[in-house]
């Protein structure tokens, strides 16, 4: 038959809300996810971690283990597959990667053996029983800026890692007013609800790995590139993802030893982490100390602008949590200066964490805005219009658009920002003192190169294969909706699939690059495909497949400064007899480009929003200096947002579509978290008049702060 | 408890769980727990493992009709037990009321904790219509009669369900309009549970 796109345009599927295609699968149980897929003759591999922080393991003991019901094997550092030695993964060299290669123990946590077994409570239990001797050495975990081994790197992952212009103590000197203070961040963990979990096995000379992986393309080719196999060798599958925030991109614990038992028994193994090891193996955001210095005229014009900020990262490789780099594009000054610098220690490496660099930054950038906005007796979104720069401050490009003040004023007016009595602690109901606050919100806009395949179906549907993945974003559904409207045709006619390393090259689920790099890759293909179609062509049996790739137009893209905005509102109530805080509402209203699906975005942007709350309320994770491990290492120790802990939460946008992306995405997945804690510090000040500059906001913090009118670390 | 079937050796027994309705007879080692006895041994994997040790909730199945932390018990000890897993819920095609709130309200993103979060909320509005007072039941005295399941009651009696994607604000809402569908099906009360969690 032959096959058209519509040649009136169908209701448009783009901008209307939409349940997930995959939700029914979700919601009945159905849908699969990487330790859960069956295969015949599966063994089961148990992850055995150092329990020392720093050292040689100098014995494993593997004999009596072999001899337990159903061990298969033993893999150590003396008998494992040989991984490249210097393994440069996807996001640069990552000595994490190259696990059981030697004898040597970086921190505590880290894999020293793995057992394979018939069954997981056979590998569980000889895992156990394995005896790991080891020559300790003295380690080193205590944080601090003023540690001697605290260097300032080349570059950071928001670029570089300084940036400097003007005469910043000249204009310090100058200004009518100044904020100078320091704010720290505690070491915060992914935590995603799925665990970490990999199946490897050799197939006909090709291995497959079920994975749990934010982009199966970078996985495959790390593995390949590790185990030194053909990259067309590997496949990698990971059709649902049980959450990711930027732990679920690269070759961690799990699926290398996954490939290594399975090359070492060849038979299918599932490898997964167990709760408490996801505390040491697959990354975690560093904590922060950050100081932040504001110099204003008496109008609240900046003249000086300092950020400067330190994180920790291993003795393996260097992990930089850019905060100082949130502010350079958001305000302007005489003298504008930005800094990373990072502490190595005898830790698990950090890694990125839904919005790296920009949580944290944001927390401090943005508190201290506040206090500069009561020094200078100024509203504070009055003092973010003061300060709102017309091109660049750092890089002096134009803003493809800038709409921080359209969301502050959106924001305020739903609410009621304007009725706010500016005086700290005048507001009490019963034992609650209240208060609001608001913070900006900002995220660079990105893409990246990805391929795509759109066929013409010869029944009539059209099949759309890209390399996307779905880590609870929506994507599968949203690239959907941009294929409809691109082919012109319903939702039912376009079949979508995703998550799989054979459908090509695709930037992975990160970076809030995901859905606007891969729907890019789709309307190029469908762009060609309907003019291929429009010639009136027969459909073929296979139908008609036409392929594309970025890579050129992302590499023509103009240079500006390119991002999404946003405006959060908190309330708080906060009882200082028990030194509770509250959080009573949250509003967020964002400037995040063309919105594909309102149902899943409105969740997206709320999701970050209550990471806010968790991250200022808290999630705290408490590293005990003498053995080098988390004193708090599981889900009940180490407390995220429950619940009962999160009041009714409100995210809308403003019409913010990116002038030169073919759809007009930015991007959704990590604006909402960013600021959220800062106006949650904020409404806590605004309730008692204290600041705290110290996360989380604890109920001690809280006492303390009552007790001696200010907050301590 | 059934009797120690013949299959029973030292370290594994036989034994025998109505699941879903459907009675499943194995044999199973003594350290295996129920959730690994449902998603290793009998493949329902709708039941989520996410941290083995009580503390997230997404294991979270009905045992005889009332919600438990399927990785906090031995398979053994389930002997004979009705199980009420994720799969079962739904009539044939027709999706429980809390199963069709969680599509159509978007309660989930990654959905991992999502069926543990549903079996919860079904055993909530069982649990809330039989008169149990939650922590934020403002009159716990037995002839106040059942608290209005509003916001603040959802929100504490799921809190035994993490969700890290942050899908709370949404899954209120899910679980307020179910409570209403079910009681309206029930023609027990006046649907007024989604007003008051709105409110």
């Amino acid at each position: 038959m032959t096959t058209a796109t519509g040649t009136t345009r169908a209701a448009g599927a783009v901008g209307t809300a939409r349940s997930r295609l995959e939700g029914l699968a979700k919601v009945t149980g159905e849908a699969r996810y990487a330790g859960e897929v069956p295969f015949a003759e599966l063994a089961h591999g148990w992850i055995v971690v150092s329990t020392i922080a720093r050292g040689r393991v100098r014995h494993v003991d593997d004999g009596p283990v072999l001899k337990m019901p159903g061990v298969l094997a033993v893999l150590h550092h003396g008998n494992a597959p040989r991984l490249q030695e210097g393994f440069v993964g996807s996001f640069g060299p990552d000595p994490v990667a190259e696990i059981l290669q030697r004898d040597r123990v970086p921190h505590i946590g880290w894999p020293v053996a793995l057992v394979v077994a018939e069954t997981s409570e056979q590998a569980r239990e000889a895992a156990e029983a394995l005896v790991v001797r080891y020559d300790t050495e003295p380690h080193d975990v205590a944080f601090s800026t003023e540690h001697p081994a605290r260097y300032t790197p080349e570059a950071s992952p928001l670029g570089p890692a300084v940036t400097e212009k003007g005469d910043l103590e000249a204009e310090l000197a100058a200004s009518d007013v100044v904020v100078d203070e320091r704010y720290t961040t505690p070491e915060q963990h992914h935590n995603t609800m799925e665990p970490h979990a990999a199946m490897a096995r050799w197939d006909n000379g090709r291995l497959e790995v079920v994975d749990t992986s934010q982009g199966t393309k970078a996985t495959a080719t790390d593995l390949a590139a590790l185990f030194q196999l053909d990259p067309d060798s590997v496949r990698v599958r990971s059709e649902h993802i049980g959450g990711g925030f930027g732990s679920k991109a690269l070759a961690r614990a799990h699926n290398v030893l996954a490939v290594m038992a399975t090359t070492v028994i060849d038979r299918p193994v599932r490898v997964v982490l167990t709760r408490r090891q996801m505390f040491s193996l697959i990354g975690y955001r560093s904590p922060t100390d950050q100081r932040v210095r504001l110099g204003a005229g008496a109008d609240g014009r900046l003249r000086a602008f300092d950020h400067d900020g330190v994180s920790l990262t291993s003795t393996l490789t260097e992990f930089v949590e850019s905060t100082g780099a949130f502010g350079r594009s958001l305000y302007d000054a005489e003298a504008h200066r930005t800094a990373n610098h990072v502490v190595p220690l005898d830790v698990p490496t950090p890694t990125f964490m839904r919005a790296p660099g920009e949580a944290p930054g944001s927390f401090a950038l943005e508190s201290a805005f506040d206090e500069l906005a009561e020094k200078c007796g100024l509203d504070p979104i009055e003092l973010r219009a003061r300060n709102e720069p017309s091109v660049g401050p750092v890089t002096g490009l134009p803003f493809a658009s800038n709409e921080l003040l359209t969301c502050f004023r959106e924001g305020a007016r739903r609410f009621g920002w304007d009725a706010r009595d500016p005086r700290p602690g005048v507001r009490r109901e019963g034992r609650w003192l209240l208060g609001t606050g608001t913070a900006a919100a900002t995220f660079p806009a990105g893409a990246a190169p990805s391929t795509a395949a759109v066929t013409a179906e010869a029944d009539g549907t059209f099949t759309v294969r890209v390399n996307a993945a779905d880590v609870g974003t929506g994507a599968r559904t949203a690239l959907a909706q941009v294929a409809a409207d691109a082919l012109d045709v319903p939702l039912e006619r376009v079949r979508i699939r995703i998550g799989d390393s054979d459908l090509g090259q695709a930037w992975l689920s990160g970076g809030s690059m995901g859905t606007r790099s891969w729907s890019w890759a789709v309307m190029i293909a469908v762009d060609e495909l309907r003019e291929r179609l429009a010639l009136g062509a027969d459909i073929p049996p296979e139908g008609i497949t036409v392929r594309s790739d970025t890579t050129e137009a992302i590499g023509a893209l103009a240079q500006t400064e390119r991002h999404s905005y946003g405006a959060q509102f908190a309330e708080a109530a906060v009882d200082v007899s028990t030194g509770e805080v509250r959080v009573r509402r949250m509003l967020g209203i964002f400037a995040a480009g063309k919105i594909i699906n309102p149902l899943t975005a409105r969740s997206q942007f709320i999701g970050g929003m209550t990471w806010g709350l968790s991250m200022a309320l808290h999630e705290e994770a408490v590293r005990d200096r003498t053995s080098g491990a988390l004193a708090n290492g599981d889900l009940a120790g180490y407390h995220f947002a429950a619940n009962a802990d999160v009041p009714v939460i409100e995210a809308d946008w403003v019409d913010d579509p990116d002038p030169d992306d073919p759809v007009g995405i930015k991007g959704i997945g990590e604006i909402g978290i960013v600021g959220a804690a800062a106006a949650i510090a904020n409404a806590v000040w605004h309730a008692t008049g204290v600041r705290h500059r110290h996360l989380p906001i604890r109920p001690d913090r809280v006492l303390g702060a009552a007790a001696d009118g200010s907050s301590r670390a | 408890m059934a009797p120690p079937t013949s299959s029973a050796t030292a370290t594994s027994s036989g034994i025998t769980l109505n699941v879903n309705g459907e009675k499943r007879t194995l044999p199973v080692d003594h350290r295996t727990t129920l959730l690994d006895a449902l998603r290793e041994r009998l493949d329902l994997t709708g039941t989520k493992k996410g941290c083995d040790q009580g503390q997230c909730g997404a294991c979270t199945v009905l045992v005889d009709g009332r919600r438990t932390l399927s990785c906090l018990q031995l398979a053994v000890a389930a002997d004979g037990r009705e199980i009420t897993t994720i799969e079962g819920v739904a009539e044939g095609d027709r999706l429980h009321p809390v199963q069709q709130a969680f599509l159509d309200l978007d309660g989930y993103q990654c959905g991992y904790c999502t069926p543990g979060q549903i079996c919860s909320a079904i055993a909530v509005i069982e649990e809330h219509a039989a008169g149990w007072p939650s922590a934020a039941t403002a009159d716990v005295r037995p002839e106040a009669g059942p608290p209005p399941l509003d916001a603040d009651e959802i929100r504490e009696r799921m809190s035994g369900n993490l969700c890290r994607c942050g899908a709370y604000v949404a899954i209120v809402d899910a679980v307020a309009r179910a409570a209403d569908e079910v009681r309206a099906a029930d023609g027990t009360t006046e649907g007024v549970a989604a007003k008051e969690a709105a409110a």
